[in-house]
């Protein structure tokens, strides 16, 4: 039966592209195609994903019940410090950009690869680099300061946090080679006739990211290189027992991770734009102003690092200004949601599983901002500062919308990216189990530390255990949600039915190349002369349903 | 994104239509590396300007900045801005039509023996730092500061961090810079195409520009408070 389905593959399929066009490991290894790029990257960062998403399970069996059975107070600041470090540096800051945005910049500014191949290569190695580092401070014992490193505790600290801190500086690099190239490629390798207002807001969204990921990596690396120097010389910059300021480290270190929380979401809302008008089949409401608000959510997020301070001894005064800054951060992020929901209104829409990831975004991170709003007010953020629900606040932005995003561009994409269809039925239960089982997960989180539950600690007052139950039970209603698309993923790059170049229809340049596309993208470099997100009325599925043994 | 008249040229990457949109992206590319650099200085120096401005903290930098020596950083300081020319003068004779390789690789060797230099004297001052036992760490003593002593290890903190990683970035150059002259000798450059040799010079003026600010940082500022160096 196999053998007649592969006979049918070959008829239908003679053509070489990016997949087939070489064989073997050091094809792969060494190759600078952008498309084969982020497939390397996806299997790392699949790894770290699942990795992280132990360590999750870990902390929520710890919080089962009150009391800490399982493991030692010890054992579980290092769970959460290693699960927060794997999910931030190693999951989401690279998820998008490195898998999606390597895979699709460049087709869709119908270029032939990225401006520079090589780099974009060297930093799949250097995330691996760092990677490694971060393997062996895990089991050479683990970090127990949490993922924000705070001093003096991180000076003191006898845990691997030195071999800890290299890896994240390592990695650093490749967040910041991969947004040098994102920018280049987009200023100097777009087709002819796409202008920078034809451009798919995916693309504006990596261009915010990238400008965040040049300008603050650089921070975070010099930051930790300092920490580094105390902790193995034991001198003081930040150890106020040798006259230095712990709270210098806060300032440096937010600057960097209050704008990295947008290198996580930004891509995501890049991807939820493409998915909106492309099962709306509709041009994005305001494009121009949704573009923007990409850049001024970069621009403006560095401005508002202090609300991650309120309790640090920063001045009052400052921590009103922080405080009314942070309001205006909300702007361009409502924008966004303004105009998403203005262009589904009377859209043509269409429930395909990655509709249904971007719906399930919306409603998540309109939560999720909502709640920041809660925390940066002053008054209000001293109340619940450090309790759950600052930890249900990032989660609904962090898992809600960046994961959601990932995941519902995964689908969207994965027919061009293989060439073959992911089995839907399975694909819309997982989504809904990721949705049923987040909510389960996190919304009484939010319950929890508005009652005074604080984060980060292994044991807890009796009275919080039924919340704590629903949350663990969602956690493993999430964890199938998350195993199952790996599985029907990989199942269909064989069996998959055989999809067009153009499945859903979409109306970006990636979709005017064969699936998969050939190792140069295009036949011929296209030349534009259409704007963003103009549909054809030809609604229809255009995939061939080639079912195994059929 | 005009076609170039010499369109096919040998060392057009695969990718590129043509030699001027590689060259826009090269340029391009190294500039945002150049601000990448800013905000990683940006980061210590951004320490430095606070401790400055802390009102104890701000007394120790004064004293442990008058021991280092003000006339080594001075003609550090023009060893630098002089490699800068040589450099500059490197990537002009790169662009001429005539023939002047000869003239290209004399100044990029100019080039490195400036930067060795620079480097040699740097290590004397460091030994020198070494003998006095103000490299920060457990062996460190300055009595001298009396109760500001841990103090005015933050201050040798940032001057080994700052100027470390200045002088890591000129070691970096000059490997680079010696990989370069292989290539020139090659004959791998032309007026066509010589965009190493150029970006190479942008590197190299960059880093000669963050010494030129932490030269009146570590070693001038409160220098006129007590008179002089020693
Ligand atoms: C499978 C579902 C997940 C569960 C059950 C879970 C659980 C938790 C818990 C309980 C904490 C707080 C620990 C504490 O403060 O005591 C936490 C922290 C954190 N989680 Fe998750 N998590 C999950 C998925 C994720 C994912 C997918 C990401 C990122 C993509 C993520 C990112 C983080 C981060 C950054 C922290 C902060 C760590 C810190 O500040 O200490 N989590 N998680
Ligand atoms: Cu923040």
């Amino acid at each position: 039966m196999i053998e007649a389905t592969e006979a049918k593959l070959k008829q239908v399929e003679p053509r070489t592209h990016y997949l087939n066009a070489n064989y073997g490991i050091k094809s792969w290894l060494l190759t600078i195609d952008h498309k084969r790029i982020a497939l390397l990257y996806l299997a790392s960062i699949t790894v770290f994903f699942f990795l992280g998403g132990a360590f999750a399970l870990m902390i929520r069996l710890e919080l089962l019940t009150p009391k800490g059975d399982i493991m030692t107070p010890d054992a579980y600041n290092k769970m959460f410090t290693m699960h927060g470090i794997v999910m931030i540096f190693f999951f989401l800051i690279p998820a998008i950009p490195a898998v999606l945005g390597n895979f699709l910049l460049p087709l869709m500014l119908g270029a032939k690869d990225l401006a520079f191949p090589k780099i974009n290569l060297l930093s799949w190695y250097v995330y691996n680099l760092g990677a490694i580092f971060t393997l062996y401070a895990i089991i050479a014992g683990g970090v127990d300061t949490g993922w924000t490193f705070y001093t003096p505790l991180s000076v003191n600290s006898t845990s691997q946090v030195t071999p800890m801190a290299v890896g994240i500086f390592i990695n650093g690099f490749s967040s910041i080679l991969t947004g040098l190239n994102f920018i280049v490629t987009i200023h100097t390798m777009r087709a002819p006739g796409l202008t920078w207002f034809r451009l798919p807001l995916f693309v504006w969204a990596h261009y915010a990211t990238s400008l965040i990921q040049i300008l603050g990596t650089p921070v975070l690396a010099v930051t930790i290189v300092l920490l580094g120097i105390e902790r193995i010389f034991g001198v003081g910059i930040f150890n106020a027992s040798l006259g230095g300021d712990p709270v210098l480290f806060q300032h440096l270190f937010w600057f960097y991770s209050h704008p990295a929380v947008y290198i996580m979401i930004l891509p995501a809302m890049g991807v939820i734009s493409e998915l909106i008008a492309a099962f709306s089949r509709k041009k994005i409401f305001g494009y121009s102003f949704v573009a923007f608000s990409s850049l001024a959510i970069a621009v403006y997020g560095f401005l508002v690092w202090g609300h991650h301070m309120f309790v640090s001894s920063q001045s009052v005064f400052a921590g009103m200004v922080f405080s009314f800054l942070s309001y205006f951060v909300a702007i361009p992020s409502a924008v966004k949601v303004f105009n998403w929901t203005a262009t589904l209104f009377k859209g043509s829409i269409s429930w395909d599983t990655p509709m249904l990831y971007a719906f399930g975004f919306i409603g998540l991170f309109i939560i999720g901002g909502m709640t920041g709003l809660y925390l940066a007010a002053l008054g209000l953020d001293v109340h619940v500062h450090d309790t759950y629900f600052v930890v249900a606040h990032f989660h609904y932005i962090m898992v809600g919308g960046a994961v959601m995003a990932y995941l519902g561009g995964m689908h969207y994409w994965w027919p061009k990216i293989t060439g073959r269809m992911y089995p839907e039925g399975w694909a819309k239960l997982s989504a809904l189990l990721v949705f049923i089982g987040f909510n389960l997960t996190f919304f009484p989180q939010f319950l929890l530390g508005y009652q005074g539950m604080p984060r980060r600690y292994h044991e807890y007052a009796d009275h919080f255990q039924v919340l704590n139950v629903m949350s663990t039970a969602g956690a493993s209603i999430l964890g199938v949600g998350y195993v199952l698309p790996m599985i029907y993923f990989i199942w269909s790059m064989r069996y998959g039915p055989i999809a067009k170049a153009n499945p859903w229809p979409g109306s970006g340049l990636e979709w005017q190349t064969s699936s998969p596309p050939p190792t140069e993208n295009f036949e011929e470099t296209p030349t534009v002369t259409w704007d963003a997100y103009e549909f054809t009325k030809d609604n229809s599925r255009r995939y061939d349903v080639v079912k195994q043994g059929s | 994104m005009a076609d170039s008249h010499v369109a096919t040229h040998s060392a057009l990457a695969h990718h590129f239509d043509n030699m001027e949109q590689q060259r826009e992206a090269g340029s391009l590319g190294m500039w945002i590396f150049l601000l990448t650099e800013i905000m990683f200085f940006g980061g210590a120096f951004t320490a430095y300007i606070v401790y400055r401005n802390t009102p104890e903290v701000s007394e120790a930098f004064v004293l442990a900045s008058n021991t280092l020596d003000v006339w080594l950083g001075l003609i550090n300081t023009a060893v630098l801005i002089c490699s800068s020319l040589t450099m500059a003068l490197a990537v002009y004779y790169a662009q001429t039509e005539t023939d002047s390789k000869r003239l290209q690789i004399t100044f990029m060797i100019l080039t490195v023996i400036l930067g060795l230099t620079f480097l040699v004297i740097k290590g004397f001052e460091y030994a020198d730092k070494f003998t006095h036992h103000h490299i920060p760490g457990k062996t460190y003593s300055f009595p001298a500061a009396g109760v500001l002593e841990s103090k005015t290890q933050i201050f040798f903190t940032i001057y080994f961090a700052l100027t470390g990683l200045h002088a890591l970035h000129m070691i970096i150059g000059i490997v680079i810079l010696l990989v370069i002259i292989r290539m020139a000798a090659k004959k791998r450059f032309s007026p066509e195409w010589h965009a190493p040799v150029e970006l190479f010079g942008l590197y190299w003026h960059f880093v000669d520009i963050v010494w030129i600010f932490l030269f009146p940082l570590l070693y001038l500022l409160g220098f006129h408070l007590h008179g002089g160096a020693h």
